[in-house]
């Protein structure tokens, strides 16, 4: 009698808590997938046919198959890498903190930081602004990026349409300068004077309240100055002057005939747009990256501990023999490893093939056909709006299939160390 | 019974009772009052709605109201995040709240073709007293009413930063193609016209709706948004041109096209709510302020102001799209049948609009209620309105007016001048939505 009781007793609350929230609702899900939408008629397969010529299902097992190809491997190697190489330097526990921290915040702050991170414009996301600031040093961008001709007397390349020659005149008149950017100590601009044996010109604001008349210059409309303008000669530059407070500016001492007025291009150097991390292309392997930020600390922490268990004698055994240090490490560390290794592997395999957080607080709604898994398009057919539970349940079902050999895995190995 | 006997028996009592608070749910049933005819009714009502925070207070205010004069009645107000997906997994599970605001009269069509809901027809001449005919008829479904509009919304707005519009001496447009040029004006003058927040797809089907409503009338737009017209209609492809002659002008849009589909919401919003402005006007609804309430330093009139959505074509200035939150009824009794009454009245709505942040449409609110001028613009539109129509994506199914339809139209804000193929992919997406769900 007591035989029976002691097991009953310990085994009971775990299986009635698992019955509940595990077996029953896995059975009543995979029958669900077999009934339709609404949940009144019996439909066999044909969810499942729905749910394989969809393209955006499509989109989510190949964007599965990214993750698991790319995400478990990497963890598994950068944390092999950072768990030998704290292992080696002063103040390991120290970096080990800090690379071991990400772990506690939740996948969804996860996704909700990266995605700021992720923003495209410099001036918002932090990771293009560390890549802008590199991107500046080789590339600075102009004061005046969004300017534009005002007139098509101007091309959009900047240079006047007009050929001139010596006594000749060029109106440069700019629009899309807002009046933040007008450069300090701008004035009125003047109309250039025709002055013999020279060239003379302006380069303005060419607008005022209401809009104005393009390419004339009006009063109220302000000189642009400190702007470099060049003269060419058949196509050539043969010479450059600065334009002063009123936008005017003067080429003396000129001869012939054929000359182009033009304004300098890196007044207009557009800034660096950034690098689209949250667009379609780029949305996946962003994600990934954000994943790894995570879960590579925990990977450390788990092979570091697997490695402080390695007998020592062996590797002193091998140096001895004169192995050299790579050596050691491929022949002798990582094998002795395997188990811990595989592990990581294949806890970050179900981790993986299960994301969901990162996608829903990462992906922008442009992009979400572009980012979607199965997990998140399990929840969105299910819940978001289209109340497609048929679909759902098939998609969840199919998860769960993708799950058997881990879980074989898992139970074997436990076995096995039992 | 030895000590470990007792242990066992309470470990699996324990485990029981568990087991059952997750399967049983409440099964309160709310006790009807004694005679219908007495005034006061008693019981508990459950309500659910989407309302939270400053909203979730007003709510609470307008439920006192009621309380107030049926002392005998509790009623048990949540909020959620998502009502029409907590309400879904509550039908499915056999425990829908009594009474529930729902963010979409789709998911009022859905709930009644499930059978779930209980017509109110008890409350028809209160409604119809005090509701324009447009707000009866998409409470009705199958010619019974279901469904009473509470809060309302006007999306036939556009909302701009005063200071962009000054230094480009422009004023607000009462025509489409004044606004148009009054956008080339405004980027002359140095700031982006167009703050569009295309991270979110619904801000791009709000401004189509807005340009089709004008641009094709109210027959066309009933017969679209009942799927009676293909979206490869001519109404639908010039109504498209309109809008594209917005996105193709990328360089007038906030962050250029690939830009503004990273942009969500609030962000566009905010995008014109500082200074200087990042962008000048932006096409949305009377919630724009309530987004950056609080964040922003913009003061109303002064900083950033409204203008009506403007007429296309000389027509349909008075024209209001919006949305509203409309209530129903899952569980008849005396108690929710009193409280379905008092929301429809004046009185109730009242209480929330002086509280800010509401547009009631509601005909027999007085205008003066409404606490600031801002408000008091937007309210008046949407029960001005000579033509009322709700947002269309609202009434398309979720699969297409939720999903699909943001999707294909920011495919069109990358690629605007493809007006033939976003007609085709919308009509192919819409065949399928209205197929399957209805």
């Amino acid at each position: 009698m007591r035989a029976v009781w002691i097991p009953l007793s310990f085994l009971g609350p775990a299986f009635v808590l698992l019955t509940v929230w595990m077996i029953y609702p896995a059975i009543r899900t995979i029958l669900r997938s077999l009934w339709n939408n609404q949940g009144d008629k019996f439909v066999w397969f044909q969810n499942y046919s729905t749910m394989f010529s969809d393209s955006v299902i499509h989109t989510a097992i190949k964007n599965n198959i990214i993750w698991i190809a790319v995400g478990p491997l990497s963890v598994t190697l950068f944390g092999l890498v950072l768990a030998v190489l704290t292992e080696r330097i002063a103040w390991a526990s120290f970096f080990k903190i800090v690379l071991f921290m990400p772990l506690a915040v939740s996948l969804f702050a996860v996704g909700v930081i990266w995605r700021i991170m992720y923003q495209q414009n410099p001036d918002q996301g932090a990771v293009n602004a560390g890549l802008n600031t590199i991107h500046n040093v080789f590339k600075t961008p102009g004061v005046l990026p969004r300017a534009a001709p005002s007139s098509p007397a101007v091309t959009d390349k900047f240079v006047f349409t007009k050929q001139l020659s010596p006594g000749g005149t060029a109106s440069l008149g700019l629009t899309g300068i807002s009046p933040q950017d007008v450069p300090s100590g701008a004035a009125q601009a003047e109309q250039p004077k025709s002055k013999p044996g020279a060239i003379t010109g302006v380069v303005w604001r060419d607008f005022k309240p209401g809009g104005g008349k393009p390419g004339v210059v009006e009063q109220g409309e302000l000189g642009v100055p400190g702007v470099t303008v060049a003269l060419l000669q058949n196509g050539k530059s043969t010479n450059t002057a600065k334009t002063d407070s009123h936008g005017a500016f003067t080429f003396d001492g000129v001869s012939g005939s054929g000359y182009q007025v033009k304004i300098a291009p890196a007044t207009f150097a557009q800034p660096w747009q950034g690098v689209q991390w949250l667009g379609p292309s780029l949305i996946t392997p962003a994600m990934i990256i954000a994943f790894l930020w995570t879960a590579v600390g925990f990977a450390m922490v788990v092979i570091g501990a697997g490695l402080s268990a390695i007998p020592r004698d062996v590797l002193e055994a091998a140096r001895t023999d004169g192995a050299s240090e790579f050596q050691v490490f491929k022949r002798v560390t990582v094998p002795l490893l395997m188990p811990v290794l595989t592990v990581v592997f294949v806890t970050q395999m179900i981790g993986v093939l299960k994301i969901f957080d990162i996608i829903y607080a990462t992906a922008p709604g442009s992009v979400t056909n572009d980012a979607t898994t199965l997990a998140f398009e399990m929840w969105r057919r299910s819940f978001l709006g289209e109340n497609a539970f048929g679909i759902g349940a098939a998609i969840a079902s199919f998860l769960m299939l993708l799950f058997v050999p881990f879980l074989i895995y898992q139970v074997r190995s436990q076995r096995k160390n039992a | 019974m030895s000590k470990r006997g007792w242990f066992v028996l309470t470990a699996i009592a324990l485990g029981l009772s568990l087991v059952a608070a997750g399967c049983g749910g409440s099964k309160k049933s709310s006790g009807g009052g004694g005679t219908t005819a007495a005034p006061q009714v008693k019981g508990t009502i459950s309500m659910v709605a989407v309302w939270t925070g400053a909203e979730g207070a007003a709510i609470q205010a307008v439920l006192n109201g009621f309380k107030a004069k049926n002392p005998g009645v509790t009623i048990k107000y949540k909020s959620a995040k998502d009502p029409g997906q907590v309400i879904t997994t509550a039908v499915q599970g056999g425990n829908p709240p009594d009474i529930a605001a729902l963010p979409s009269p789709g998911l009022m069509k859905g709930f009644v073709s499930q059978g779930a809901l209980k017509p109110i027809d008890f409350a028809k001449s209160d409604i119809s007293a005090n509701f324009s005919a447009d707000w009866l008829k998409f409470g009705t479904v199958n010619g019974k009413l279901y469904g009473l509009f509470f809060k309302g919304a006007n999306k036939s707005t556009v909302w701009y930063n005063v200071h962009a519009f000054k230094d480009a001496g422009v004023t607000p447009p009462k025509e489409w193609s004044e606004l148009l040029g009054d956008a080339k004006t405004i980027s002359a003058s140095g700031t982006p016209a167009y703050s569009i927040g295309g991270a979110d797809g619904w801000t791009l089907t709000d401004l189509f709706e807005n340009i089709y409503l004008r641009k094709a009338g109210a027959a066309k737009y009933d017969q679209l948004s009942d799927h009676k017209i293909p979206w490869t209609d001519p109404s639908v492809k010039d109504a498209l041109k309109e809008m594209g002659q917005v996105l193709s002008d990328s360089k007038n849009i906030n962050g250029g096209s690939s830009g503004a589909l990273q942009t969500n919401f609030p962000d566009s919003v905010t995008a014109v709510f500082t200074n200087p402005p990042k962008a000048a006007m932006i096409f949305e609804g009377d919630f724009v302020p309530g987004v950056v309430a609080g964040q922003s330093k913009a003061k109303p009139v002064t900083d950033y102001n409204v203008f009506p959505f403007p007429a296309v074509d000389g027509k349909g200035g008075d024209f209001v799209v919006g949305g509203g939150d409309v209530i129903v009824m899952f569980k008849d009794n005396p108690a929710t049948q009193a409280l379905v009454k008092y929301l429809a009245t004046p009185e109730a709505a009242s209480i929330w609009a002086k509280r800010g942040g509401f547009s009631s449409p509601n005909k027999n609110v007085d205008p003066s209620v409404y606490p600031d001028a801002i408000t008091r613009t937007t309210a008046t539109a949407l029960a001005k309105a000579t033509t009322f129509r709700f947002d269309m994506s609202d009434l398309a199914p979720a699969k297409f007016g939720g999903d699909a339809e943001f999707t294909d139209l920011q495919n069109f804000l990358k690629n605007p001048s493809d007006v033939n193929g976003a007609a085709a992919k919308l009509e192919k997406d819409a065949k399928a939505a209205y197929k399957a769900g209805g």
